[in-house]
């Protein structure tokens, strides 16, 4: 095996591991941590797919971002040494069948499709390629998710203000 | 070695644990987190496609988009969950159910 193809068996294995762990561990700040790991290995993964500009997106995005608000949501609605709310979960089994079930119609849309002629591309920089497409092809897409993020916005701080100061 | 199948495998296997954490957890941030692993896979599809079936790069700006929808979605729903909190003095996605009948 070539080094960089070791390197992708361990990003991807990081990466589903901390992605179980994301799953299965039983205190709330555990799980945070462990999607922190994850959307970390996914950023690799897209440096694979000669998507440079995506993966420091996603760290951007991501680590910076959704899983700070995350952690705000865990520390401001729990205290951190109150176990008894983070330990509940629902059933096991019911929830192992769901995802079982999930797994199966996967595996078998993987196996049976016939999958589009795979093109070899080589590495590329695509950072200009896609802020030409944003301005050309995609330019309405992109002014409409310009709205809906005002639009999250402001229903965010709406939604997030404390009622009792209105009164 | 490294082809669209491994990257798809990968993501179906995080698609699933999503679905699972979605299912098992009664914690709405947990739940959350569920989500995001969710739109993760579907995102690293998008770009697995990119790169090895599309000619152009149509999977990356779809990829933009999903993670700006995930990064409003986040904020909304950590917005909703802190109202509840100061509502109901809980997270726990089980005790809130008046809209269930």
């Amino acid at each position: 095996m070539e080094p960089n193809e070791i390197l992708f068996l361990f990003i991807a294995v990081a990466t589903v591991v901390s992605a179980a762990i994301v799953a299965f561990s039983s205190k709330i700040i555990h799980s945070a941590f462990a999607l922190l790991a994850s959307f970390m290995g996914f950023a690799a993964l897209y440096v694979y797919l000669s998507a440079g500009f995506l993966a420091v997106t996603q760290i951007l995005i991501y680590v910076g971002g959704i899983l700070i608000l995350i952690l705000f949501g865990v520390m401001m609605t729990h205290g951190i040494y109150d176990t008894a709310k983070k330990t509940a979960h629902n059933a096991l089994s019911v929830s192992l069948l769901g995802g079982l079930a999930i797994a199966a119609v996967l595996l078998l849309i993987i196996t049976r499709s016939p999958w589009a002629p795979i093109l070899h591309k080589p590495f590329q920089p695509t950072t200009q390629l896609i802020g030409a497409a944003i301005l050309t092809n995609y330019l309405l897409p992109f002014e409409i998710i310009s709205v809906l993020l005002l639009g999250a916005l402001i229903g965010a701080v709406y939604l997030a203000r404390a009622e009792d100061k209105q009164k | 070695m490294i082809q669209l199948p491994s990257f798809l495998i990968i993501s179906a296997i995080v698609f699933t644990l999503g679905i699972f954490t979605i299912l098992y957890k009664k914690n709405a941030v947990g739940i959350l987190m569920g989500v995001e692993l969710i739109l993760n896979s579907v995102n690293l599809n998008f770009i697995a496609f990119a790169k090895y079936v599309d000619v152009g790069i149509n999977g990356q700006l779809v990829a933009i988009f999903i993670i700006i929808l995930a990064a409003s979605e986040a904020a909304i729903a950590l917005a909703i969950i802190l109202s509840l909190y100061r509502e109901r003095a809980t997270i726990d996605v089980t005790l809130v159910d008046e809209m269930k009948d």
